[in-house]
């Protein structure tokens, strides 16, 4: 789950994470009366989504005149932003953070993750500051500096020192070495603390006041985590997400939407993910990744029927099913039931295969509705293909 | 011959009164795997299929000589069920839970560290080795007895290369579901070994998916020290960056762990990577010379 820049920032505060002063503003007026209180010489108005590159695309604004925030307030509110992140539809700015500015001698970059290898809670870190880590990365590796945690003992001081002298803190600004081994600390707390699976701050900045300020700041949180934390569960915004990935979270189903025609619906992560390899590979693309997990019932796969027809793109569904412990002809019995009470209006194709796949096949096919059966995944795919109107 | 579990191994299925524990233990054992052990705490001198029930994974150990334990209880007691099953000396650690955190799971992966055990999985379907034990979620009667040893990231899709190799004939020996989270127990580079010394095994199915960069140690790995045919299919070509896909470990993130990628490091050490996951099992009849 990611949250938003203005609540990455409460916590860091909570955390002992210096922040700029500032506070989350969704209206003209709240941006007048926030900009009387907080009464600084810069300004610093930012739109609120979950996406990067919001600068580039014209969704930071500053200003020196006090006067002028409710106006940049007015405009970035209700303005849709595109961004490399957002995709071409770009996300419609519903709430601002509004903080102060602060004098930049330096940015840094800092992040914090789980390597998967090692299994270690692992910092990185950069003198590359306010650039694309990425992109650090694949250029100037050797700028990108690493320090696993051992989580047995967790965060110690001399993992601080090794990042903060690979930094060449000491030369750069000696009066910010010790607080910056303080902050680190309070990040892995925060990390750990909090489940989250990355907290970033891109850019960390040296002020001219010799002080550490996190500028930016981005968190996202371990769904398998969410489950200890009601106060991180609150900073959920649906405005945020799919809709039609939120109904599917409602229904236990694991929806991804994508961008092609094939609608998909899988048991399993990994045999979702192959059964859109094999749509591409027949010639077509699919509309989404679609698990129903081990558990589907007749109730799950008429939820994900649902999900699937409500997307406008979908010129035609494959259903791939590879019974284990879940039963062929129980997904057939969902099906049957779900396509009654749906308008189908595009072609389906059902493939079942393991426990009682033969007795799904049978009910499915004297059902009486409009609908293919297929023994093999290949041949199910190339059907499904054909029909929607894309050869092979 | 087989690797990791044969018909000797004794299990204590852990969380075996809940809904899955009971309905999976009885599987298994029906399947001829020996289940000698459940564990509940608060539940002792219960029976589930006859298979007795005990307070503590100790006791199991200590009435039953169990050696091997398979998980079900509920992910946020999950963490403290794997770390019981190694203090009590259990040797093979199969968890099948789904939804561990992350956190947890990278305190048990470091309290594991150096330990004479082995954690497989979580979120795995278990391991099995044909007609002799069957431990784990996995439909038992897709499988034949066979030549091919499978390693895999998944469930449903490991079952779909087990129907083809099964239905071409080829078979399986033992068939290892390493699970599909970020941190886990055991990785392509441990079962891969374990495959190339058991000399049943003539072939390797290695199914990856996208994410990590667990597909190209195991290329690294092969590259030196396989010299059995590989067959791997790579999951997740058409998966976008950024977007989670079922597994929490499936995510391309960075730009890294692109499928491209894992079929390419794959490719270069020697690997037969098929595009196609319904010719997974053609791939290997060919490597066989069958």
């Amino acid at each position: 789950m990611n949250v938003h820049e203005f609540q990455a920032k409460s916590l860091f505060a909570q955390f002992g994470v210096p922040v700029p002063r500032g506070k989350e503003i969704t209206s003209p007026e709240a941006a007048a009366a926030w900009a009387d209180e907080l009464d600084t010489p810069v300004f610093v108005v930012k739109a609120q989504i979950h996406a990067g590159g919001r600068g580039k695309a014209g969704g930071v604004k500053l200003t020196k005149d006090k006067g002028a925030v409710p106006g940049l307030a007015k405009e970035l509110l209700g303005k849709t932003l595109v961004t490399h992140q957002t995709g071409p539809k770009g996300r419609l700015v519903r709430r601002l953070l509004i903080e102060e500015g602060a004098n930049i001698a330096k940015e840094l970059y800092l992040s914090i993750l789980v390597d998967r290898d090692s299994g270690y809670p692992t910092f990185i870190a950069s003198t590359e500051g306010g650039m694309e880590i990425e992109e650090v990365a694949a250029h100037t590796p050797e700028k990108i500096i690493k320090e696993a945690i051992d989580p047995a003992v967790g965060f110690q001081g001399h993992n601080g020192r090794n990042v903060a002298f690979a930094l060449g803190l000491h030369r750069i600004e000696p009066a910010v070495l010790n607080p910056f081994v303080k902050l680190m600390e309070n990040l892995y707390r925060l990390f750990m603390e909090k489940n989250a699976a990355l907290v970033e701050i891109n850019p960390l900045i040296i002020t001219k006041e010799k002080t550490l300020i996190a500028l930016d700041g981005k968190v996202s949180f371990d769904d398998n985590g969410l489950f200890k934390h009601s106060d991180v569960q609150q900073m959920r915004d649906l405005n945020e997400e799919e809709p039609l990935e939120i109904e599917a979270t409602a229904n236990n189903l694991n929806y991804v939407k994508l961008d092609g025609n094939i609608g998909c619906m899988v048991n399993g992560a990994g045999l979702a993910m192959a059964t859109m390899d094999v749509i591409k590979l027949a010639g077509s693309e699919p509309a989404n990744f679609l698990d129903v997990g081990g558990g589907a019932t007749k109730e799950t796969v008429a939820a994900g029927f649902r999900i699937l027809l409500k997307d406008p793109n979908v010129k035609g569904i494959f259903i791939n099913i590879f019974g284990g412990i879940v039963r062929c002809e129980r997904i057939a019995h969902g099906v049957i039931e779900a396509a009654k009470e749906v308008q189908m209006t595009v072609p389906l194709v059902v493939r079942l295969q393991g426990t009682n796949a033969e007795e799904g096949r049978k009910l499915l096919a004297e059902s009486g509705l409009k609908l293919d059966v297929a023994n093999d995944l290949w041949e199910a795919a190339q059907k499904i293909v054909k029909l929607t109107g894309k050869a092979a | 011959m087989s690797i990791l579990v044969d018909k000797n191994t004794r299990v204590a299925v852990q969380g075996i009164t809940g809904k899955e524990g009971s309905f999976h233990a009885t599987q298994c054992k029906a399947y001829g795997t020996k289940v000698v052990a459940g564990v509940t705490p608060g539940k002792a001198g219960q029976e589930v299929e006859g298979i007795p029930v005990f307070n503590t994974v100790v006791e199991a150990v200590k009435k039953t000589e169990c050696d091997t334990s398979l998980i079900f209880v509920p992910p946020a007691f999950c963490a403290d069920a794997i770390l019981e099953a190694a203090d009590a000396g259990i040797k093979l650690i199969i968890c099948i839970t789904e939804g561990i955190p992350v956190n947890d799971m990278v305190k048990v992966k470091r309290a594991l560290r150096g330990r004479d055990v082995r954690l497989i999985g979580p979120n795995c379907p278990g391991v099995i080795t044909v007609d002799e034990a069957k431990i784990g979620i996995m439909p038992g009667f897709i499988h034949k007895r066979g030549v091919v040893g499978v390693v895999s990231r998944s469930g449903t899709l490991t079952y779909e290369a087990v129907h083809q190799l099964s239905t071409l004939g080829l078979g399986e020996t033992t068939c290892v579901g390493i699970g599909g989270d970020p941190v886990n127990g055991t990785g392509f580079v441990d079962v891969l070994p374990l495959f190339e010394k058991d000399p049943e095994t003539q072939a390797i199915v290695m199914i990856g998916e996208i994410g990590g960069d667990a597909e190209e140690k195991a290329a690294e790995f092969i590259k030196q020290h396989v010299k059995k045919p590989v067959i791997s299919f790579i999951a997740g070509i058409t998966a976008p960056p950024g977007r989670r896909m079922g597994h929490a470990g499936a995510i391309i993130s960075g730009g890294k762990g692109t499928a491209a990628e894992k079929m390419r490091a794959l490719e270069s050490a020697g690997v037969t990577v098929v595009k196609n996951p319904a010719e997974i099992g053609l791939a290997v009849k060919k490597a066989l010379g069958r």
